[in-house]
């Protein structure tokens, strides 16, 4: 079975990281990943950068362009990963424009990730349509789960639809907005998670933007599954070592 | 009615094309899509939109035999007056026709993107005509550059903000636009300006510049007796302009059409914007299609002594374009550019803009014949680039 799939049978809430692969330093991608996973960290999201992240905001944006100067190539990130996992069991992940993908070729890129051990991919321009008639069938022969986002507009139709196509998650944006532009959750989001909640899918749900600290955490996670933190962590690698992720983790949870 | 050049229902000019946008803007375009189409089709915006382009940007635009340029090159040469729009270029037609949607649709907040300025002053015109708010994301590297066109925004009631990330020019001010729509999606329409960007954006901008190829053949057939030309000529950034003047000629094969991309300073020097060239097929704004860009797939700054045709990529109707060969693409040096803008000022008394003026380097690239017509698309004025000109020549 799938990592992720395993994962979500746990009988517990998840925290899910995302970082920008070779940001702050080009090399530090294994370092942060093992150091996450070491202190309870359940899940792994690997940003592969890119110069227009059209759904990111400032912070994930600068961390890409960063990154990108510091040297972070497609092939450079499964390099770094070839004996990831020796040392990590955690699900991760591969968040990616499609662009960087197609030009390291798809089928190159989803077997390039089976063999590093990556577990699924969320691909954030990369449509429902265009997955499901050119690229379903090469994701499944990799075992790579592809994670679709719904944000607050999404008709129950459309959701219905990405649940069906879905075998893993379904990465619920909080609110309409980018990453990292938010300052705690409301009335109207709270709302959101529970409209959801109450269409019974068959994939659990992972809240990602706007989380940042343990309130938002526990407000995420009150009726789905798990929530994802990227833009805060990116902010804090700016400032912190990384030795210093426990910190960081024991003010989530 | 074009057939085999047009859309498809899933929005693909051949292999280019499609909507690869991300989840949160997918109720937006899909509104747009759904609707695009009828509410062009009403006879009440039908007569709104005409009304306009007739009594506010002063259509239709002559169609000029330039006789001096004909007789330098020995044929005739037609030029489609763009220049003489309200607001200095063909821009406009566009604008007009995306507001009268974004009201159809309900929406109160328009946003744009600019690099030169001239998008963004047409979007700017048409918000204050409408009375709705107006929101203008621009390079900073561009603010700075164009400071004329910035108070020209600002002095229509529009709000100019500097996009700051990436290289701080058009692609990022599109990126920044982009974000802005999906962090309000609800009362805000994003009029894009040129022919890219998800489908339906690509269709219907180009079935707004239609116009442009519509007046031509109806033009030239009281002038000439014949509705089609031997050549259509329009330079190439993103691509409207062209989009327009090749619109109603697509499915006549007869008619030679001819894109002009700007080759800043050489194809091979690493400072150009020539993508039919130096692009590769890739995604960027939301649409399939030939961008410039590195191995990686990263997206490279391109160059152009141009403002309005240094974009990374090109529309996807001209990728196909080029990819079934039904167009030409000639690429055109900062220089070349820069002598026929001068050499059109001189024999025809009508300064170019320096994206115009590479259409009409291609008369020194080609041989026609004396009795063949040659239409050129006079896309926009160089009143804006008057500085550019005087650095240039040492006025």
């Amino acid at each position: 079975m799938n990592r992720i799939n395993q994962k979500l049978q746990e009988n517990k809430k998840l925290l899910s990281i995302y970082f920008t692969a070779g940001f702050p330093k080009l090399n530090d991608t294994v370092s942060i990943i093992q150091e996450l996973e070491k202190n309870g960290v359940e899940m792994i999201e690997i940003g592969l950068p890119f110069s227009d992240p059209l759904a990111d905001g400032p912070t994930i944006q600068e961390s890409s362009t960063q990154a990108i100067e510091n040297g972070m190539t497609t092939s450079l990130l499964f390099e770094q990963l070839k004996d990831i996992r020796k040392s990590v069991k955690i699900p991760l992940i591969i968040m990616g424009y499609f662009n960087p993908m197609m030009q390291f070729g798809i089928e190159k890129f989803c077997q390039q990730c089976a063999e590093v051990g990556i577990d699924g991919l969320i691909i954030p321009d990369l449509p429902l349509y265009v997955y499901e008639t050119e690229y379903q069938a090469i994701f499944e022969k990799y075992n790579l789960k592809n994670i679709f986002l719904i944000s607050p507009q999404t008709s129950v139709e459309r959701i219905q639809q990405i649940d069906a196509v879905s075998d893993s998650f379904i990465y619920m944006v909080s609110s309409a907005a980018v990453t990292g532009s938010q300052s705690g959750f409301g009335l109207e989001q709270m709302e959101y998670f529970q409209r959801i909640v109450d269409l019974n899918l068959k994939n659990p749900q992972i809240v990602g933007f706007g989380i940042k600290d343990q309130e938002t955490f526990q407000q995420a996670t009150k009726h789905q599954k798990g929530a994802i933190i990227g833009s805060a962590f990116i902010n804090f690698l700016k400032e912190n070592p990384i030795s210093e992720i426990p910190k960081f983790i024991e003010n989530i949870r | 009615m074009n057939t085999k050049y047009n859309v498809d229902e899933n929005g693909f000019y051949g292999q280019f094309g499609g909507a690869f946008i991300p989840e949160m803007l997918y109720p937006n375009v899909e509104d747009l899509k759904e609707n695009y189409l009828k509410i062009m089709a009403e006879p009440s915006f039908q007569e709104e939109f005409n009304e306009l382009l007739q009594q506010f940007v002063g259509r239709p635009t002559p169609l000029y035999f330039a006789k001096r340029l004909s007789e330098k090159y020995n044929t005739k040469i037609y030029l489609k007056r763009e220049d003489l729009c309200h607001t200095g270029a063909h821009k406009i037609n566009n604008t007009i026709g995306q507001i009268l949607v974004a009201k159809r649709l309900g929406k109160t907040r328009i946003i744009a993107e600019t690099g030169a300025g001239q998008h963004g002053v047409a979007t700017a015109t048409v918000c204050a005509l409408m009375g709705l708010e107006c929101i203008v994301y621009m390079g900073e590297v561009d603010i700075k550059r164009q400071a004329p066109n910035v108070a020209r925004m600002k002095m229509l009631g529009a709000e100019v903000r500097p996009a700051t990330s990436g290289s701080k020019t058009l692609k990022d001010a599109t990126n920044e636009a982009i974000r802005d729509w999906i962090n309000n999606p609800i009362d805000t329409f994003y009029i894009i300006g040129s022919v890219v960007g998800p489908h339906p954006y690509p269709d219907m901008v180009a079935r707004f510049q239609s116009v442009i190829s519509k007046e031509i053949k109806s033009q030239l057939l009281t002038q000439e007796g014949r509705e089609n030309p031997d050549y259509v000529i329009a330079c190439v950034g993103g691509g409207s302009n062209a989009a327009g003047a090749f619109y109603e000629f697509l499915d006549e094969e007869s008619v030679k059409l001819i894109a002009v991309e700007a080759a800043g300073h050489g194809v091979d020097s690493g400072e150009s914007a020539a993508t039919s060239v130096l692009g590769k097929i890739g995604i960027i704004h939301g649409s399939k299609t030939l961008l410039m860009q590195t191995e990686d797939g990263q997206i490279t700054e391109p160059y152009s002594i141009s403002a309005g045709l240094d974009y990374p990529g090109v529309g996807p109707l001209h990728a196909h374009l080029h990819d079934t060969k039904r167009a030409e693409f000639i690429a055109i040096t900062d220089s070349e550019a820069m002598q026929s803008g001068l050499e059109i000022s001189k024999t025809e008394g009508i300064i170019p803009a320096i994206e115009t003026a590479h259409a009409f380097s291609v008369l020194d690239k080609k041989q026609f014949e004396p009795n063949e017509i040659v239409v050129i698309n006079l896309s926009g004025r160089g009143d804006k680039d008057l500085n550019t000109y005087i650095d240039y020549f040492k006025f």
